[in-house]
């Protein structure tokens, strides 16, 4: 069997399983949005549909996977890495893609599909800026207007990136509403939207929001994990790993990674590691699976953090990307199936983590997929037995985080 | 309790122009009193917002004035139970967002609203086919509450049908492609709502969202059967207006919808 490697043409997978007939994945998902917005999400779900089984489109995207995005990533084994936790770690290199993080993969779907609906306009939301920035690389690819949100606080925050996406010609709007985050720009996405859905598509970042999005979204990052689970089986020998993590905010990465796996290895264990914060007894985290109760928000239902009445709280992450107090619908579901585990690890692990990674393997990790590594750190030889075999998912590159982790970490 | 759909009607009947004015429950001391207010003054109905943290079909004011309520306090219960108080005749209805219902469970919500005499809810980030799947429409009827479905101008013809078919209280067309908020004109998708819901449907029909003025709410009413007019109020509100601003200008919107 060919492993795919760089360099090679992309080879797709087959489509994965579709959500049922009203969006649902178990219990959760579904399409809680006003009036205005469900002709839009039906042309699209139907759009998608069609696409994501047309030759040409699939080989559209594709080649765009491979010749723009710098697709197949490799997997790394970690020798040192793997020495000092004694067990045999590989990472799945997303932060190898153009633009730095998986969130191209997605983008890059959407992009097409939006040029198939004869839409000449995108939005997106974002937190850290990773999202914003692939989205404003494909509007510019393909000619697009795009409109970025972003919360005021993220917009301080990540002055780099927002520079970056006005490189790029896309309009940052910054969202002071409410916290002034992601949850506030994912509001002010679907308010915009709702004014201007007949002429523009919503290119939403993660495995959330109302049907389609949730499983549209998988699909167009489940290339992650079918390239990783034969890439595996290369280096394994045939085997798979034992574990499979990934860091989790919305919940794409871990969902592109997981879609390899959870059908075609049912002995592999998935594991999901969430914004511990400053530790799930402050009050102040992005773990939604582990803290949060099922609730309806951002169009869909899901867990969220939330009072007893149902107001949506805030989440708080070291890290912009994680900082997000739901998660996807199908991770809920599999959560609640038990098919797999969501842990998490805290600001001060995930530090801990990105650190690691950078001595012992010369990869500076985005804060995000650090929070796994950081798990995993913690995990070696007590959850995850020694010499057990783990897949990680690095969904992206430390760049963006640099002068964060100077602030915090000085010097060294 | 006052059936909304069969005060609406009967209002109609008398050739009057329906106005329903929206009030943020839980939005400074003396909400009740602006309640009254708009009663007093001309409103055929009172739509209550309890306030939610993300309101997405919602504009700048009534985003401000729901976090205003929230750190006032206010919570779904609180405003439900103040609204007991509430001694009008005429119907009143919650506007507010799911979460907040599907929190509280459907029975006890419907039943807490009947509790307050309150006879309808608005719920506009529960389409049709989420309000059937989700049960919600059953225990609205076992408790005798009304609940009202929205319409839009991306909403198809047959679409139209169910959704008019499935309302209670009455049919809410959304005027314009957006969330609530004051524009400077009417839109010229109201017409087309209006005479929509018109031609498909004998249920009441009010045209709400971007309507502000008392010309505008005018202009709007010759399309449908009334309006519901709620940021330009809501906005007096968050100025520091009290019962005696929020009845003025209803009383406006009255005299204008009457002229």
């Amino acid at each position: 069997m060919n492993a795919p490697a760089r360099g090679e043409t992309v080879q797709l997978d087959p489509p994965g399983p579709e959500p049922t007939a009203d969006g649902r994945f178990g219990d959760f998902g579904g399409r809680f949005v006003p009036e205005s917005l469900i002709p839009a999400l039906e042309e699209l779900e139907e759009s998608f549909r069609t696409a994501w089984h047309d030759d040409a489109f699939r080989l559209q995207y594709s080649t765009l996977l491979g010749e723009y995005a710098g697709r197949p990533t490799p997997v790394t084994e970690c020798h040192r890495l793997s020495e000092r936790l004694g067990l045999r770690v590989l990472l799945k290199r997303e932060d190898l893609t153009h633009t730095g993080s998986h969130k191209i993969n997605n983008v890059l779907g959407q992009a097409l599909l939006t040029r198939r609906m004869g839409k000449q306009r995108v939005i997106a939301e974002t937190g850290a800026g990773q999202h914003g920035v692939a989205t404003a690389t494909a509007a510019a690819l393909f000619g697009l207007d795009c409109t970025v949100y972003m919360g005021a606080v993220d917009v301080e925050r990540q002055a780099l990136n927002v520079w970056r996406m006005k490189l790029l010609g896309a309009e940052v709007v910054p969202v002071t509403s409410g916290s002034a985050t992601l949850k506030d720009a994912v509001n002010d996405a679907m308010r915009e939207w709702v004014a201007s859905v007949e002429s523009t598509h919503y290119c939403l970042g993660s495995v959330m929001g109302p049907h389609p999005f949730p499983w549209m979204v998988r699909e167009f990052q489940r290339v992650v994990g079918d390239e990783s689970r034969k890439q595996c089986r290369a280096i394994l020998d045939g085997a798979d790993p034992q574990y499979v993590v990934a860091c989790i905010g919305g919940g794409s990465n871990a969902m592109g990674t997981f879609a390899g796996f959870v059908d075609h290895c049912p002995d592999v264990q998935l594991i999901g590691v969430e914004a511990g914060g400053l530790g799930l007894e402050s009050g102040h985290h992005g773990a939604a699976v582990n803290r949060g109760v099922p609730g309806i928000v951002h169009g869909m239902k899901s867990l969220f953090l939330q009072d007893e009445f149902g107001q949506v709280l805030e989440a708080a992450s070291i890290s912009a990307g994680l900082d997000y107090p739901g998660v996807g619908p199908e991770h809920a579901q599999l959560a609640k199936l038990g098919r797999a585990r969501y842990e998490y690890a805290t600001d001060d692990e995930a530090v801990a983590g990105f650190q690691l990674l950078a001595e012992t393997e010369g990869i500076v990790p985005a804060l995000e997929p650090s929070h796994a590594i950081g798990w995993l750190a913690r995990e070696a030889g007590r959850s995850i037995p020694a010499g057990s075999t783990v897949l990680v998912t690095l969904s992206g590159r430390g760049d963006k985080d640099a002068a964060q982790l100077m602030e915090r970490l000085g010097e060294l | 309790m006052i059936s909304l759909e069969a005060h609406l009607r009967a209002r109609r009947s008398q050739g009057r122009k329906l106005l329903v004015p929206y009030v943020t429950g839980g939005l400074g001391k003396d909400w009740i009193e602006v309640v009254r207010a708009c009663a007093a003054n001309g409103a055929d109905a009172v739509e209550i917002g309890i306030p939610f943290s993300d309101p997405i079909m919602d504009g700048k004011v009534i985003q401000e004035a729901s976090q205003r309520a929230l750190d006032l306090g206010a919570t779904p219960e609180s405003v439900i139970a103040q609204a007991a108080a509430i001694d009008v005749d005429i119907p009143l209805a919650v506007m507010t967002y799911y979460n907040l219902v599907y929190r509280m469970g459907h029975n006890r919500f419907a039943a807490s609203l009947a509790g307050s005499g309150i006879s309808g809810a608005i719920l506009p980030d529960l389409p049709l086919d989420e309000l059937r799947r989700g049960g919600f429409d059953s225990a609205a009827e076992l408790h005798g509450i009304e609940t009202v479905l929205l319409a839009s101008p991306t909403t198809t013809d047959a679409r139209m049908v169910e959704i008019c078919e499935a309302a209670r209280g009455f049919v809410y067309g959304v005027s314009l492609m957006g969330v609530t908020g004051e524009r400077v004109a009417l839109a010229d998708s109201a017409k087309i709502m209006g005479e929509r819901l018109k031609a498909t449907t004998d249920r009441p029909a009010l045209l709400g969202v971007g309507i502000s003025t008392a010309a505008q709410a005018r202009e709007a009413a010759g399309y449908a059967d009334g309006v519901v007019v709620g940021s330009a109020l809501v906005r007096k509100l968050l100025q520091s207006g009290g019962p005696d601003e929020a009845g003025a200008f209803v009383a406006e919107l009255r005299a204008a919808l009457d002229s």
